[in-house]
């Protein structure tokens, strides 16, 4: 038998300290969507396997924990990844003709943990934005997605942003087989010059596109990438033109939005390529190797559910973003005042203490006979008797 | 500041050159002291000495900017979320399974005595052989002899320590060499920095390699 003080792997709990800085941010960030007109939805832990194998889902299979419904014998999934279920949301039970902004917080499950983050319970937290395909919902998703950062107050933010179009549009022009884009994607993810060099020349191929494919793992960093892209793609088809030109204005705007934000370029990014079909982005952070949000547009997925609705949206894990900012902010360790009261049955104590908990403060009210005072509990004030009235002394 | 991982011994010996072509030079030598950090000629560049199974995971996790690692070492710690711009080829070497000179020819299920676990069972799968991977962590050349597996699945140089042993090499499984890696969200973050050490490196290689 398992020891019973110890939890599963990658398994966490989380206790008060900790607590108390998820749920404030948790709250903050979810108030912030909402005045963005983003509307909370909350779907269930436990959805038909094929239902989160949809869009990321199918990225994730490994990763979805896998039950059977003892009612209907089907399978089941606890989910990996929300965004498929919110994309149900919007398509299939809410039906809007307009665009429609959901956002969600609640606990994902992974199987096997992230081969970087161990934990198997994130938290996962995000919005979403369906039924508009142009480049302003993807410059609205980016911009919410930095406002949620700015409330960790995070510094030296870094955003890099990127258009799964343009090798999607390489490799259907070029007309590679299947084996082919797996064997490229794979090569190009870790940017393997050397092994991309092998694997170029092998191809029976024009050298229209081998110079193309031979550039990709260099198609990235600051704002000159546009003009290289552009020189080096000039005779690509219009679909990778157009990706370029997406990705151009909207990292204008970005700019201009956020003037000291740190934004890089890369046309190469294939992160989530199964689903993405646009505009890629990532929030990064010095001190933490990989993003701390992420998102992108996956216009595709509401094919499954019987409505085609474009789509993009963004998501982070709450946990991380706490332990991040609890780092780099001192204002989220700062704890709430606590005031101690004695257990007399009094009547005006009563009322007092319902009267300063009404304004939000915290009373710890004494039981009869207990251990533990005043500065077991860290309280910075207690209320004791004087002159026949109960008041308040700072400790 | 800019961190580069490397492994002692070989691989530190023969990246020197390279690193110097990037005006990196360490103040400390390995060999002569325990630093596990060691300074170079520039304030804000550091190498870490660790072992080279190590370097993939302290560059994947941005303990480390930059490493350098051998290209078996990537393939088994499974490197999809590091980027491996250049191939330095130094330490080259070759993978092979390695067997009793006179053993038979594998059969359709045998025992493989390696450290490359998921290497091993990936080759053999491909091949359609059913294998039984023993992990040990050094004297491969041992199990054979001894009766712990039917093969070896190892790195070979000069493979005067298979002869030695009596075994011989037999199949390539693929050709090795060294490779810079880079943690993804440091090249997002340190472009600049990063993109001059890649090309400086780059210029210092023979053709061929790059």
């Amino acid at each position: 038998m398992a020891d019973p003080r110890l939890l599963p792997d990658g398994i966490e709990e989380i206790l008060p300290e900790d607590a108390r800085i998820i749920e404030a941010l948790r709250r903050r960030i979810l108030d912030l969507f909402v005045t963005w007109g983003y509307e909370r939805v909350t779907p269930p832990l436990i959805d038909y396997l094929s239902t989160l194998q949809l869009g990321s889902g199918q990225d994730l299979d490994l990763q979805t924990f896998k039950l059977i419904d003892q009612l209907s014998g089907s399978m089941l999934g606890i989910r990996a990844d929300m965004t498929p279920q919110v994309a149900r949301i919007d398509a299939h039970q809410l039906g809007y003709e307009w665009p429609t902004r959901l956002c969600y917080a609640g606990t994902i499950v992974h199987a096997r943990g992230d081969a970087l983050d161990k934990s198997r319970t994130p938290i996962q937290i995000g919005s979403e934005l369906y039924g508009y395909a142009g480049t302003d919902g993807d410059l609205e998703i980016i911009k919410l997605m930095l406002e949620m950062l700015a409330i960790t107050g995070l510094q030296e933010l870094h955003v890099d942003l990127g258009h799964v179009g343009v090798y999607r549009g390489l490799v259907n022009e070029a007309g590679l087989s299947t084996r082919q884009i797996t064997d490229l994607f794979d090569i190009l993810q870790r940017k393997s010059k050397a092994e991309l060099v092998v694997f170029i020349t092998q191809l029976d191929l024009s050298d229209r596109f081998k110079t193309m494919f031979m550039a990709l793992p260099d198609l990235n960093g600051g704002r000159e990438v546009f003009a290289k892209a552009r020189e080096i793609l000039v005779k690509a088809g219009v679909s990778v033109q157009a990706a370029i030109d997406d990705l151009e204005q909207v990292s204008l705007q970005l700019e201009q939005a956020f003037p000291r934000l740190a934004i890089s370029y890369d046309l190469a990014e294939l992160r989530g390529y199964h689903y993405h079909t646009g505009i890629v982005f990532a929030a990064f952070v010095p001190g933490y190797g990989r993003e701390i949000a992420r998102g992108g547009r996956y216009d595709n997925i509401g094919i499954d559910f019987g409505r085609e609705r474009a789509a993009t949206g963004f998501s982070a894990d709450l946990k991380v973003l706490a332990r991040l900012s609890k780092n780099n902010n001192n204002e989220a360790k700062s704890l709430p005042e606590k005031i101690f009261a004695p257990s007399d049955k009094d009547e005006a104590l009563g009322e007092l203490i319902r009267d300063l908990r009404a304004e939000g403060r915290v009373v710890i009210q004494q039981l009869t006979g207990q251990s533990g005072a005043a500065k077991d509990y860290n309280c910075t004030a207690v209320i004791f008797k004087e002159n026949q009235s109960w008041v308040l002394r700072p400790l | 500041m800019l961190t580069i991982a490397i492994s002692k011994g070989r691989i530190y010996e023969e990246a020197l050159p390279l690193l110097a072509a990037a005006d990196i030079v360490p103040i400390d030598d390995p060999k002569k002291c325990r630093k596990l950090i060691l300074d170079t000629n520039h304030s804000d560049v550091k190498l870490i000495i660790i072992r080279a199974t190590d370097v993939p995971t302290f560059v994947e996790y941005g303990a480390a900017d930059m490493g350098i690692a051998g290209k078996d070492v990537l393939i088994e710690h499974g490197a999809q979320s590091l980027y491996e711009p250049l191939d330095l080829g130094i330490s080259r070497c070759r993978l092979m399974t390695a067997a009793h000179k006179d053993a038979p020819a594998f059969g359709r299920r045998i025992r493989v005595a390696t450290k490359y676990v998921k290497t091993a069972q990936h080759y053999f799968s491909s091949q359609g052989i059913q294998a039984e991977i023993i992990k040990l962590y050094g004297s491969m050349e041992l199990a054979p002899l001894v009766g712990l597996a039917d093969c070896i699945v190892d790195l070979v140089d000069t493979g005067n320590t298979l002869k030695a042993n009596g075994l011989e090499p037999k199949d390539l499984i693929m050709t090795i060499s060294s490779r810079l890696i880079v943690n993804k969200a440091s090249m997002k973050m340190k472009h600049q920095q990063i993109q001059t050490v890649i090309a400086q490196i780059a210029s210092a290689l023979p053709a061929t390699a790059a």
